[in-house]
């Protein structure tokens, strides 16, 4: 199954530059897991002991992956799947 | 350098005012070029941090999602953000700095009693991960 990737800014320097890039894999976590051929460092910077890091939402056609399958959610032909970059902060505490 | 338009650059300067004592948050859509980031649009986005709200942020990750689509459908990108500190300096705070990403203007907007005070732009630089300052300007490429 072929789906596009939307890459955030702070990711962009791993593709090339490049916001949007193309995977295959049978589901979410197949996906990002084959990417690392292509794009060397990508799934470091996502994965912590084989989970998604914390500071980043994944949505596949707008759905939040956490309410589907998480990683083992399944992908279809033309799927579309965002990484979204947790944006926090606070002021300082003095 | 961030490129901000004066109409903008007021706009979140509003928004912060607006908001206060609450923490406000928002993001930029625009351009880069040359390491330097235009802004063409400013956007709120909800602080979804309901424990504290006064002292912390949390953009809503699906308002950022549904910019990042009206980004690529204008050709435009997210290319960063800004940020209310009330009653404190427009400098990051070593919360700001821990959750900073590389690649985005961080504008933070000082307020004090309702009023916005200062603002300075910020990008974040990685070994050793600090916040650096960069120039902001109003002047049209
Ligand atoms: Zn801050």
């Amino acid at each position: 199954m072929a789906i596009r990737i939307r890459i955030a800014a702070p990711l962009r320097p791993l593709t090339g530059g490049r916001d949007e890039i193309q995977a295959s894999g049978a589901s979410v976590g197949e996906v990002l897991e084959s990417l690392e051929t292509l794009h060397p460092g990508f799934a470091a910077n996502i994965f912590e002991n084989g989970q998604i890091r914390r500071f980043f939402s994944f949505y596949l056609n707008g759905e939040d992956i956490r309410f589907l399958a998480g990683l083992h959610t399944p992908v279809s032909d033309g799927d579309v799947l965002s990484i979204i970059p947790a944006i926090a902060g606070a002021r300082p505490s003095t | 350098m961030l490129r901000i338009p004066e109409p903008l650059l007021l706009q979140v300067l509003a928004h912060c005012e607006d908001g206060y004592p609450a923490e406000c948050c928002g993001a930029f859509l625009g351009r880069v070029r040359d390491g330097e980031r235009a802004v063409e649009e400013a956007h709120p986005l909800t602080n979804v941090n309901r424990e504290r709200p006064r002292d912390r942020y949390e953009a809503d990750p699906r308002e950022l999602l549904a910019l990042e689509r009206k980004a690529r459908e204008n050709a435009l990108s997210v290319v960063g953000f800004y940020h209310s500190h009330p009653d404190h300096p427009e400098r990051p705070s070593a919360t700001d700095t821990e959750r900073a990403w590389p690649g985005y203007s961080y504008l933070i907007v000082s307020v004090r009693e309702g009023r916005a005070t200062g603002w300075r732009s910020w990008v974040l630089e990685e070994d050793p991960r600090r916040f650096v300052e960069e120039p902001i300007t109003g002047s049209a490429a």
